[in-house]
């Protein structure tokens, strides 16, 4: 060990330390006579903790979890137009919008009772501290619960899961920071599912091999959620691009790995807003890597191309992703009745008659493209040219050369949903709600679906609807491993590697210049020609002057 | 009557032969660079590649100090007097038997066509590639910045198209000496054999 990383292991013992006095244990918040009650509901347990911690609240109002809009006046195309921009209002292509669909969608909004579009977002008491604050592993929001838990113990009759009624109090005792339980209970399972939507974030995160995840591995960073997605009065830093707009906000490797990651140690000082927890029995230092060639090229890479490009080698490398979803299929039952379900090998859906047709991916080779950070998004009410197939619902902005462009890895699922052609919209359509309401799920009727969805949504519908085709791009960036497990030069590096495809720039052994190199080759075949046939001729006419 | 005379001193030979041996070992890296074929990996044939670029390079610098310092570069000087012979002879009366019309010494060791066509190699190939290379490497390096490698590239693989060719050429010149391995033999061992009549003054 070099004296330097001595140094840094005893600086970090004497901060370790001073910080475990500090923070661990500081407040025992079961010896609180507040806390020490029974809490019949979950608004009350709010009140009690917002009583302490009387800025939290007004705190969390502004932060996208409790939003789920960012304001933005960058949206590509309508730029200075001052916008709320969040998955309250943009399309996707998987469950399409919240819009009249609330109970189901918003029991992962960190609040209570947003079960249609009148949800009061000023009222403090209906803000879900537990769902992020618990670490007893016991508090789940009930599926279909408008963001409540169940009030009794109740089986969710679609994954036949007993949801119990949770101990408010136990809970309450044993708060703390959220961990990759409480925040995977949510970024896990977005889409209905495990794994569905984001491709690298699923439950393999919480106890992954150094294979799957090198930060969050027990053998190699063992570091949570939070220790990157650190938070500043509980608005919580880094913005996933398949609902925000702007180039900002954004965490980055470089924080921590240097803008030299493939020549410098951890750069871990100087980084006020961090917290300190990550040093707690883990070490962070490693030996200054070997600078050669190879490494300083690589470091130059980092210009052009994103960490996550070669970092991320695969993604879903643990669990299926959906990466097809025909709406257009959905409606088959079986002889009972009942929706029809089809099953692949490994037991996942890959038809569902509520659902329609489903593809899976796993580890599964990302897209590539240039991305500046900046993305546009078809919201709800938008018009769509559908003479432009497939229609993008998200755009990702960026360039060769660019600024702030770099080449990033993307899961992109593509589908078919609902539009109105005469309106030239995408359809919002109504499926979930009890029978009778329009919903898909219940009604079986498309028809009454989109008009009852679009209704919710505020958006005029003609009536008439047809099937379009469509692509959204997820940014990549979970599921980082070490260099042993990382690219190599020539997966990016060769005609048909994994750059194939991206517009432009110069990338050396994938392109070439077909002029040249046909001249090249002509010039080479020239001369050898031409040697031949002098030799030939040579040969021949001293055979002929023999002769005579 | 022929007459063995040492043309090629041990420097000029091991030059020669380094050069062809970097060369050749140049265009194999090269072109896998280019992405015409996998035998080392991309990796390992760029830091092959870069190590066998600033070996010649050296070996170059020795060579133009060499040249300098021996005053071998006169040999170099371009003529045009009798090239025009020359280059009938090879197109003419290689085939009927005649003789060289440019003999070869000591004191002249390249005929006119010779002459014009390393003069070439010399200010024309290698600056072309010794520049592009350098220069594409140390953008690759982060030394220096261009917005895309694209016409460097370009230009480097053009140079090493002209060098495969020029060398195909080469090769067959060296069969057109007294017998077919004669100057080859002598770029071996330094003796090369010359007409008596071609030892002037």
């Amino acid at each position: 060990m070099s004296r330097k990383v001595c140094f840094f292991a005893s600086a970090l013992i004497l901060i370790t330390g001073a910080f475990t006095m500090l923070s661990a244990g500081s407040v025992d918040h079961s010896k609180f006579a507040e806390l020490n009650r029974n809490f019949s509901k979950p608004e009350d347990l709010t009140a009690a903790c917002l009583k302490c911690h009387n800025n939290a609240g007004t705190d969390i109002m502004k932060t996208n979890h409790w939003l789920w809009t960012r304001k933005t006046d960058k949206m590509p195309g309508r730029e200075g137009r001052m916008l709320e921009v969040g998955k309250k209002n943009i399309i996707n292509n998987f469950c399409i919008a919240v819009a009249s669909n609330e109970p189901r969608c918003t029991s992962c909004h960190i609040g209570y009772g947003w079960k249609d579009g009148n949800f009061d977002f000023t009222n403090q008491n209906k803000i879900d501290c537990i769902v992020c604050h618990d670490t007893t592993g016991t508090y789940e929001k009930f599926p279909t619960g408008a963001g409540y838990p169940a009030d009794k113990d109740t089986v969710f009759p679609e994954n036949k899961k007993l949801y119990k009624k949770p101990d408010y109090k136990f809970i309450a005792h044993n708060v703390g920071k959220p961990n990759r339980q409480t925040c995977g209970s949510c970024h896990f399972y977005g889409g209905g599912g495990n794994a569905v939507k984001h491709g690298a974030l699923d439950k393999s995160l919480l106890d992954p091999s150094k294979e799957i995840d090198i930060h969050m591995s027990k053998d190699g960073g063992g570091m949570t959620c939070v220790d990157c997605h650190v938070a500043d009065r509980h608005d919580i830093k880094g913005q996933l691009f398949s609902v925000s707009v702007e180039n900002k906000d954004r965490l980055s490797c470089e924080r921590c790995h240097t803008r030299n990651p493939h020549t410098q140690t951890l750069f871990v000082e100087d980084q006020p807003d961090r917290t300190y927890d990550i040093f707690k029995n883990r070490l962070y230092m490693r030996e200054k890597p070997e600078e050669n060639f190879t490494s300083r090229v690589l470091d130059k890479h980092t210009e052009r191309i994103a960490c996550q490009s070669c970092h991320i080698k695969f993604y879903s490398t643990k669990h299926k992703t959906k990466v097809w979803w025909d709406w257009s299929k959905a409606g088959e039952k079986n002889p009972e009745g009942k929706p029809k379900v089809v099953k692949d090998q490994d037991g996942e859906t890959i038809y569902d008659g509520k659902k329609g047709e489903f593809r899976l991916a796993k580890n599964a080779v990302p897209e590539y493209y240039w991305f500046n950070g900046t993305v546009d998004h078809i919201l709800v009410g938008d018009k769509i040219d559908p003479d432009k197939r497939p229609i993008q619902i998200n755009r990702i902005a960026g360039e060769c050369g660019g600024s702030d462009s770099k080449i990033w890895p993307f899961k992109v699922i593509r589908g078919k949903q609902m539009f109105d052609p005469e309106n030239k919209t995408l359809v919002i359509p109504k499926l979930f709600g009890p029978k009778g309401s329009g919903a898909y799920w219940n009604d079986w009727d498309w028809a009454k679906s989109a008009e009852t969805g679009m209704k919710a949504a505020g958006v005029p519908y003609s009536g008439k609807f047809d099937w379009i085709e469509t692509e959204m791009h997820w940014p990549l960036t979970h599921l980082v491993v070490s260099k042993e497990n990382a690219l190599s030069c020539n997966d990016c590096h060769s005609r048909n590697g994994r750059l194939a495809g991206l517009p432009a720039c110069w990338i050396p052994g994938r392109d070439r210049s077909l002029v040249f190199d046909i001249f090249g080759i002509l010039l080479i075949v020239g001369s050898f020609a031409g040697v031949t046939v002098h030799g030939t001729m040579r040969y021949m006419a001293a055979k002929k002057r023999k002769e005579d | 009557m022929s007459k063995k005379v040492y043309m090629y001193k041990r420097f000029e030979r091991f030059w020669h032969w380094s050069q062809a041996a970097l060369i050749f070992f140049l265009v194999l890296t090269g072109f896998e660079v280019h992405g015409s074929y996998r035998i080392f990996g991309f990796e390992r044939a760029v830091v092959l590649h870069n190590y066998a670029g600033f070996t010649l390079i050296t070996l170059i610098a020795f060579a133009i100090f060499w040249h300098f310092t021996t005053g071998e570069w006169r040999h170099y000087i371009p003529t045009t007097d009798k090239l025009r012979e020359m280059l009938l002879y090879y197109f003419k009366g290689i085939f009927q038997g005649e003789r060289k019309p440019v003999g070869k010494s000591q004191k002249v060791k390249l005929n006119p066509l010779q002459r014009l066509t390393y003069v070439g190699y010399k200010i024309a190939i290698v600056p072309l590639m010794v520049s592009t290379g350098l220069i594409y490497y140390y953008v690759a390096h982060g030394d220096i910045h261009l917005r895309s490698v694209k016409y460097i590239a370009i230009f480097h693989a053009l140079g090493a198209f002209l060098l495969i060719a020029f060398t195909i050429i080469h090769v067959y010149m060296t069969t057109t000496g007294h017998s077919v391995t004669s100057h080859i033999k002598a770029m071996i061992t330094g003796w090369d054999e010359v007409e008596d009549e071609d030892i002037t003054e």
